[in-house]
């Protein structure tokens, strides 16, 4: 699962997904039917809506193995929201799907470390990396330690603390739109925790917090770059 | 219909979509904090964390431990079978909320001590005294017999009886209420001392 | 701000007792008096050192019990269970209650449960009355109601002294005055205890300890003086007629033990089943809410002690929409809410608005589930904007000690606000964006045409655009029109020049013709 957000706006990142996976040996395939784990619509209250984008989403990925994300929230969507929604839809055909493909949705740290076994996925990436655990992953899937001992493992990154790491970076969905002032001002204090860090790149499991707290800092003229787990997973000697 | 008729018809046809088929799970409340051979230094330093005043005895050395912790000259007062001599004590007799905010002091004893919070129980036995003379006077001079230190919460819940009016005491009186810092001393007694006879 | 920040809310407010929602009148949604908060940086110092303070705190006393997560589940446990026969228990209630000489009303609403208090206190003459801190007398404006009958009620907890004398609005569960810090309570001492009864002392200075001095002799009087107390309960045990009420500063104490009449205004969800349930709640309250072992004081009753305290023991019981929240099957767990304040001081959202914002006595987490559950969703837009007020960042689920999960229940909340407008004669703009998002959504080719408009749309920025991102990706700034809620404080990344489905297409799965430009 791409998901919307990095298949209409980051494409990289499923593009590095879709690299180091295979680089694992992992046989690849993006269901081409797929759109969106509907959270979006679940989120800010339209369930209704929500329905047939369940549909479409357990239509597309019925049959795999294991359905492998590049985000604690769409994983979390997938595994925690679809069976209120199927519920809803009082059509017992779709609760049965969504309880065979809920569980089968991994957040990518969780799939490396807990079904690959891995921790150091042979990449390179020479450059001060700060992490930031979004709220999703921590909290709804409990992804813990995972994507740092990802990060840990990749040879010439040199990791740094971010402060205040776990507080949420204000992005919440809609809620950066519904509530814009309030969003922007937990960005701030997020952006400035990451200024303080020094670190050249400003990484997380999930592009859509990385393009609320990344367009404040570039608003803020900081230099700092922002980029999936997954593109530093990917990047080895050869790939700069 | 009444509103005590209306509120439980409320009730009940608020719960009618419970499914009573299936039992509620049992979950067990974990046990407290063991005894322990520290139990009573560790109600001590407890008790000392509030910011009380924390002093040990031997029953021998009591009346005069309590002496020692009135200021010279203080008016006391004590209820009625305290069992503890305190020369130039009032005895407790119904005395007003006026005649107690006169007092400087008060000394009782109390019913339990926890060690894991550091809490002293009043059960406002005969030894303690009615609520109201362990509250208003400023100083609060208070007897906790080793025997009586108890481990954790649920100890101290098992053993004491909800019929009696109970006060729990964790240090003087506080309040974080000003940027959350902590002052002690409000409206309860400012100084809490407690006597721990050994 | 060295003034007192007087709310003409409450003044709306004062003489009109049917108002008594719980709702401060008047009150803006969520956002708007968030934007407003937000431009108060006087206000965001004082809160990020208070919740940063009291967060702390919490988390070291919490991290010194190994059994703290069993506790959770006990806890949430036990109020479900009571819950679950909330009628029996609270029939056991009255029973016990009566034989121990209390008297049991039951109240309805605000209006009912106020009109009870005041004939209490006017039977027996009274013009005044002491108060306990509590929230049910706050949620159904009972000062306000009383102060219509002729009858002063003064708040003695020192967090609601402040509040009171500034004619200001309860900010936070636990710390109502959490908004001022020493400077302003100093302020709102010097120009308004005098009015009150005993005036601050000349020389107060704005040290903590000074000002605590200064409140115990100005309510000193009052309670020596008070015939009756006016409380709230944190527990009622049902098997023993005995109520709890947990606190710090001794004014609880005062109340509860000195005047002739107690009358306690107990929610009915504070019921617990036996005396022995106290005993996971006592351990989960003191660490949750304060941040200590054990709060200073706790005092229990079970109605009337012949020769100490109180001769006349009431206690009324309130609905007040509470059976609302408990006929619904996902939101009825707000109701194991012990009041602890845990969930305001992690919140992400109440540490930059405060609890103004809310427009509730129950701000935070807590408020933007319970105000909804309590009032009904889909009457105004005030209650309406409350369960949007969060960003699901799921803190508060995490440090509840009765494990109510806010979230699932915002979420839950959000859908019952959307199904209450969707009679609407004009449907809003939000609800048009969705169902096109769901239409886009629910078919992969919609998506795919949807996708080649917006890398149009982002070559054209990548060609004519200034904003670019570190690393060189185009970017839009300041948008207009809906784009400008984004726009007013974020860049905006272009949009790709192909997407992740056209690449997969070109390339064949990745396996021909390489990466594609657009990546960040």
């Amino acid at each position: 699962m791409v998901t919307c957000v990095n298949d209409a706006m980051f494409p990289g990142t499923g593009q590095a997904v879709v690299t180091l996976l295979r680089r694992l040996g992992v046989d690849v395939e993006f269901p081409e039917a797929q759109t969106c784990c509907a959270q979006p619509m679940v989120n800010t209250g339209y369930l209704d809506e929500a329905v047939p984008v369940v549909r479409t989403f357990v239509d597309a990925f019925t049959g795999y193995d294991a359905i492998v994300t590049p985000s604690g929230s769409c994983a979390g969507s997938a595994r925690h929201q679809h069976g209120i929604v199927a519920r809803r839809s009082g059509d017992p055909g779709l609760e049965r799907a969504v309880a065979d493909t809920a569980p089968k949705v991994h957040e990518l740290s969780e799939f490396l470390v807990d079904v690959l076994g891995l921790t150091d996925v042979g990449a390179y990436f020479p450059h001060q990396v700060t992490y930031h655990p979004t709220c999703h992953s921590l909290r709804m899937l409990g992804v813990g330690d995972r994507p740092r001992r990802l990060l840990e493992a990749v040879r010439g990154l040199r990791l740094v603390d971010l402060p205040a790491a776990t507080e949420c970076c204000g992005f919440g969905g809609t809620f950066a739109v519904k509530n814009a002032d309030t969003s922007v001002a937990m960005g701030a204090d997020k952006a400035r925790h990451v200024r303080e860090t020094g670190a050249e790149v400003l990484v997380a499991g999930d592009n859509s917090c990385l393009m609320h707290i990344g367009g404040v800092l570039s608003r803020q003229r900081s230099g700092v770059r922002v980029m999936h787990l997954a593109e530093i997973l990917a990047a080895t000697e050869g790939t700069p | 219909m009444s509103a005590r008729e209306e509120i439980l018809a409320r009730v009940r046809a608020a719960l009618a979509n419970v499914d009573d088929s299936v039992a509620p799970e049992e979950v067990p409340v974990p046990a407290g904090r063991p005894a322990g051979d520290d139990l009573v230094d560790r109600f001590l330093e407890r008790v000392a964390d509030y910011r009380a005043v924390v002093k040990t005895c031997t029953a021998r050395g009591l009346a005069k431990a309590v002496r020692d912790a009135l200021p010279e000259g203080a008016r006391v007062v004590v209820p009625a079978r305290l069992g503890i001599d305190v020369p130039g004590a009032v005895v407790d007799d119904g005395l007003t909320a006026a005649d107690l905010d006169a007092c400087d002091a008060v000394v009782t004893a109390a019913r339990i001590g926890i060690a894991e919070t550091g809490t002293i129980v009043l059960d406002h036995g005969d030894d303690q005294g009615r609520r109201a003379i362990s509250l208003v006077p400023d100083l609060h001079v208070c007897v906790v017999r080793r025997d009586q230190v108890v481990a954790d919460v649920p100890d101290a819940v098992a053993l004491l009886d909800p019929a009696r009016p109970l006060t729990w005491i964790s240090g003087p009186s506080a309040t974080s209420d000003i940027e959350l810092d902590r002052v002690e001393g409000v409206h309860g007694p400012r100084t809490l001392h407690v006597l721990l006879v050994r | 701000m060295n003034t007192p920040r007087r709310s003409p809310l409450r003044s709306e407010r004062r003489g009109d007792p049917e108002k008594t929602s719980g709702t401060f009148v008047g009150m803006p949604a969520f956002p708007e008096a968030a934007s407003e908060a937000l431009l108060d940086p006087q206000l965001r110092h004082n809160l990020s050192h208070a919740t940063g303070t009291i967060r702390a705190k919490r988390s070291n006393v919490v991290a010194e019990l190994p059994e703290w997560e069993d506790l959770r589940l006990a806890g949430a446990a036990v109020k479900d269970a009571t819950l679950r026969s909330l009628d029996t228990h609270l029939l056991r209630l009255e029973e016990q209650l009566t034989a121990n000489g209390a008297t049991v009303h039951w109240a309805r609403d605000a209006a009912e449960a106020c009109a009870i208090v005041a004939e209490v206190a006017r039977s027996h003459g009274a013009d005044e009355v002491v108060k306990v801190k509590s929230m049910a007398t706050q949620e159904i404006g009972l000062n306000e109601a009383l102060e219509a009958e002729g009858i002063a009620a003064w708040e003695t907890d020192l967090a609601e002294l402040i509040v009171q004398l500034g004619d200001d609005l309860p900010s936070h569960i636990l710390v109502p005055a959490i908004h001022r810090n020493r400077a302003e309570i100093r302020e709102i001492f010097r120009t308004r205890m005098a009015a009150a009864g005993r005036p601050a002392p000349d020389d107060l200075t704005d040290d903590p300890a000074a000002l605590a001095g200064a409140a115990r002799a100005h309510l000193r009087e009052k309670f020596l003086r008070a015939k009756v107390a006016v409380s709230g309960a944190n527990f009622a045990v049902a098997e023993t007629g005995t109520l709890v009420v947990v606190e710090s500063e001794g004014n609880g104490r005062m109340c509860l033990t000195l005047p002739e009449v107690l009358v306690s205004v107990v929610g009915i969800e504070k019921v617990l089943p036996t005396w022995a349930s106290l005993d996971p709640m006592l351990r989960l309250l003191p660490r949750s809410s304060t941040g200590e072992r054990m709060n200073p004081y706790t005092s229990t009753w079970s109605g009337v002690t012949p020769g100490d305290g109180p001769r006349e023991v009431h206690v009324v019981l309130l609905d007040n929409g509470r059976t609302n929240a408990l006929a619904d099957q996902v939101g009825r767990q707000a109701l194991r809410c012990i009041r602890c304040s845990a969930c305001l001081n992690v919140c992400p959202v109440y540490e930059r608005t405060g609890g103004h914002a809310y427009g509730s006595v129950y701000p935070g987490p807590i408020g933007a589930i319970l105000n909804p559950l309590l009032k009904g969703v889909g009457n105004d837009p005030q209650t309406d904007s409350l369960p949007y007020a969060s960003s699901l960042c799921g803190a508060c689920f995490e440090v509840c000690p009765v494990r109510i999960d806010i979230p699932e229940v915002l979420v839950h909340l959000r859908s019952q606000v959307v199904d209450a407008h969707r009679g609407d004669r004009r449907p809003s703009g939000e609800s048009l964006a969705m169902k096109g998002a769901a239409y886009t959504f629910s078919d992969a080719r919609r998506l795919e045409r949807a996708e080649k408009a917006s890398s149009l749309a982002g070559r054209v920025l990548e060609r004519f655009g200034r904003t670019r991102l570190p690393g060189g990706r185009a970017a839009a700034g300041r948008l207009p029109g809906p784009g400008a809620a984004w726009t007013g404080a974020r860049d905006l990344p272009a949009p790709p020049r192909e997407s992740f489905r056209a690449w997969w297409r070109r390339t064949s799965g990745g396996t021909s013709g390489g990466r594609s430009g657009g990546t960040p």
